[in-house]
């Protein structure tokens, strides 16, 4: 209880320091991006040399690349200095000071998903009193976490209180120059999340951004370290089912997992960025590079996403297979509806022996959006025995949607079995009236159908997760027939 | 129960009912016969509430309602049953689910708790032991990879579980082997009563030596030409339908 009590009365100290003695105005650059920026942004941070270092190097390689062209989606070209790449949290004074305030609509969302009510004032960005829920919760959960030697915190406490950990992984698995997303991230991204899982330890919870308190405001260019050691496991949550608004409109964010010898990792991602109106207005750009390293003998990695919000996703979750018998999987259900586009799927890359992925993707697409999948399996020379099996399926609502699917497999081993399946399916006008003449609304059954459809994904999100993400597909999908 | 007067439909430019009129009570089955194209089918997808069929003239009132504003889901939540002629395949979705869905959906209308999940599959076990299914069935996708006849038997299965007041039965013995269409014929014997009433769409008199119907209609160039009781299927099955159609436009 004392550990409670100290971090609400932290918490509350935080803010009234802010509203006193921090000029809020000030504390924001302006937008542009030059060399400057960079190392205002570190020094903002208190960072040690070697990330100044790294992050100028960061930049000036994203200087010479170039943005890239070949994803199936089409926006607006970026201008890189009219972002602003730090700015501090908005001052309550500018946020909703109530949930009156928030569009109905948004509010309408957050009832069909079953949000709590204090959880909907703190997703809406309604400028609110230390949600004391949250509090003590993530105060058992951190006690917990440190009693099995777990480290979760924000990257830029890493930085501080771990600087090893980060110089040795950071950049380890997507290197600076790795593409011109990657690369901007570098130069400036301004915090995330960081995990360390001790040699032998089984992380005694599944960890989740959601309890992360001080992840409200990450920013548009977040970055991610997840390290499991010989032998751990780890389950870690991603976002969010809750729409979330975000005033910045590109986000590049990047995130690195590391498994070592016999160790695993099980990423899980919901992702419901605000896709823009029924026109594509105002919606999110997610560019994001995520990539795990199965470093060691038999170790693991499983990425599984449920994707439906953005204007644009362009995503590759990936996984180098290095150590021997080592596993990767992707298990993905990407939806884009009226005028969203997607451009996701995964990289299996094999190096070591007997090593083996599994690709399940599902690809939903309704109202006018573009759905895209893009994945490639490589099998190097010297990785003998490598299996993947690859299954891509799409399923169209309606008649304006498109669906596409890009496998690339570069296979130079000649002992690799490898298997692809691909289909598209529609939902029919009479698989709807179907079910309508047993008295099941045209809603509840295209529901049925998706969720039948994505069954396979499903099953390998966190139970909890699991339910959400259909009542989730079921709210995104919602008029999208007839 | 059903009171169809006068009934004209279409779909796209071509008319295929012209004047139908059909009086079914409760207690009542009542085979529809009639040659391929004569809107047979056309008929039963009318009352069911298919969309692609625009209906033209005429009126259906059902229970005292006008069925023709009600949504397909309305009809089936208020008794009706369509066993189609061609069954549809919902890959993904499985077939206990379907079916809970529609008798909760039901039941729901009707102001009933649902159904837990325990209650339902042992319903739903004794029905298919009836109709010679096997459980396993339950636990695949709608009509998925299902042969003709088991396409079929799912059908009066749904039937079975839904006790509908009115089931309207599409060919539903078509492509069935004797066997299939014995188990059939059994399942749809066991859901007469005096509180229900049965449409059977049939080309063939041979189901009609299974289920006894009470009054036999000929369907011709989507108007009734000729009603009458069992006796006008053995006539059928022996004449053919041409003397009808000429005795129709003659």
């Amino acid at each position: 209880m004392a550990t409670e009590s100290e971090n609400i009365e932290h918490l509350v100290n935080r803010r009234y320091e802010h509203g006193f003695v921090t000029d809020i105005a000030t504390d924001s650059l302006p937008p542009g991006l030059d060399e400057s920026v960079v190392r205002a942004i570190s020094a903002r941070k208190n960072e040690p040399s070697f990330m100044l270092e790294w992050r100028l190097q960061a930049y000036r390689q994203w200087l010479e690349m170039r943005e890239p062209e070949w994803a199936h989606v089409h926006y607006p070209k970026i201008d890189y200095n009219e972002i602003s790449y730090f700015s501090a949290p908005k001052s309550d004074e500018d946020r909703p000071q109530s949930l009156d305030e928030v569009d109905p609509k948004l509010l309408e969302t957050y009832d069909k998903l079953g949000i709590p009510l204090h959880e909907r004032a703190r997703l809406a960005g309604v400028a609110v009193d230390a949600v004391f829920d949250s509090v003590s919760v993530a105060t058992t959960f951190k006690e917990k976490l440190s009693e099995a030697g777990v480290i979760f915190c924000s990257f830029s406490e890493a930085v501080q209180d771990h600087p090893e950990l980060v110089q040795k992984y950071l950049g380890t698995v997507v290197p600076r120059r790795d593409n011109f997303f990657a690369a901007l991230n570098a130069a400036v991204f301004s915090d995330g999340s960081f995990v360390y899982i001790p040699k032998g330890v089984r992380c005694p919870m599944e960890l989740s951004t959601y309890f992360r308190i001080n992840a409200a405001n990450t920013g548009q260019f977040e970055r991610t370290l997840i390290v499991a050691d010989e032998g751990s496991h780890v389950s870690y949550l991603e976002g969010c089912t809750a729409p979330m608004r975000d005033e910045n409109q590109l986000h590049a964010a990047v995130v690195e997992l590391v498994a070592l010898k016999d160790a695993e990792i099980k990423y899980s991602t919901v992702q419901n960025w605000y896709p823009g109106d029924e026109n594509g207005v105002g919606g999110i750009y997610n560019f994001v590079t995520k990539r795990g390293d199965c470093r060691g003998a038999n170790s693991k990695i499983s990425w599984t996403q449920v994707e439906t919000g953005s204007a644009i996703t362009w995503k590759y979750p990936s996984c180098l297979l290095r150590g021997d018998n080592s596993v990767g999987e992707f298990y993905s259900v990407a939806v884009a509806n009226n005028m969203q586009q997607a451009d996701t799927g995964t990289k299996m890359i094999h190096i070591g022996r007997n090593t083996s992925s599994t690709i399940v993707s599902k690809g939903i697409s309704a109202g006018r959006a573009e759905n895209a999948y893009r994945g490639l399996v490589r099998v190097m020379p010297q990785a003998h025995g490598a299996r993947n099996h690859t299954q891509c399926d799409s399923l169209l609502i309606g008649k304006q949607c498109g669906a596409h699917t890009f496998p690339y497999m570069e296979i130079k081993n000649p002992t690799a079995r490898v298997e692809h399946e691909a289909t598209t399916s529609k939902i029919s006008a009479d698989q709807l009236f179907y079910c309508r003449q047993r008295g099941i609304s045209e809603e509840d059954a295209v529901n049925m159908i998706v969720n039948g459809f994505c069954k396979e994904v499903f099953k390998e999100l966190p139970m909890e997760f699991a339910v959400e993400a259909q009542a989730l597909l079921n709210v995104s999908l919602e008029g999208a027939v007839g | 129960m059903l009171e169809i007067k006068d009934l004209k439909s279409r779909i796209g430019d071509s008319e295929i009912l012209r004047g139908l009129s059909l009086s079914v009570k409760k207690g009542e089955v009542h085979a529809i016969m009639g040659p391929n194209g004569s809107g047979k089918s056309t008929l039963a997808l009318v009352v069911a509430g298919h969309e692609d069929y625009e209906v033209t003239g005429g009126t259906v009132r059902y229970n005292g309602q006008d069925l023709l504003e009600m949504a397909p889901e309305e009809r089936a939540r208020e008794g009706i049953f369509l066993g189609f002629q061609y069954p549809v395949e919902i890959p993904g979705v499985n077939n206990a689910y379907l079916l809970k869905a529609a008798v909760n959906a039901k039941r729901k209308h009707q102001g009933l708790d649902e159904v837990d999940a325990f209650e339902f599959l042992k319903l739903a076990r004794e029905r298919m032991t009836v109709l010679g299914m096997d459980p396993k069935f339950l636990n695949r996708g709608v009509n998925e990879g299902f042969s003709g006849g088991e396409k079929k038997r799912n059908e009066v299965l749904q039937m079975a579980m839904l006790e509908p007041s009115l089931a309207i039965l599409d060919e539903t013995d078509s492509g069935l082997d004797i066997d299939a269409l014995k188990a059939v014929a059994e399942g749809v014997n066991a859901l007469r009563s005096p509180e229900r009433a049965i449409i059977l769409v049939t080309h063939y008199q041979r189901l009609l030596d299974y289920i006894e119907p009470d009054y036999v209609h000929v369907l011709s160039e989507g108007k009734i030409v000729r009603s009458g009781d069992k006796m006008l299927a053995l006539e059928l099955e022996e004449r053919g339908y041409d003397w009808l159609r000429e005795a129709a436009t003659g």
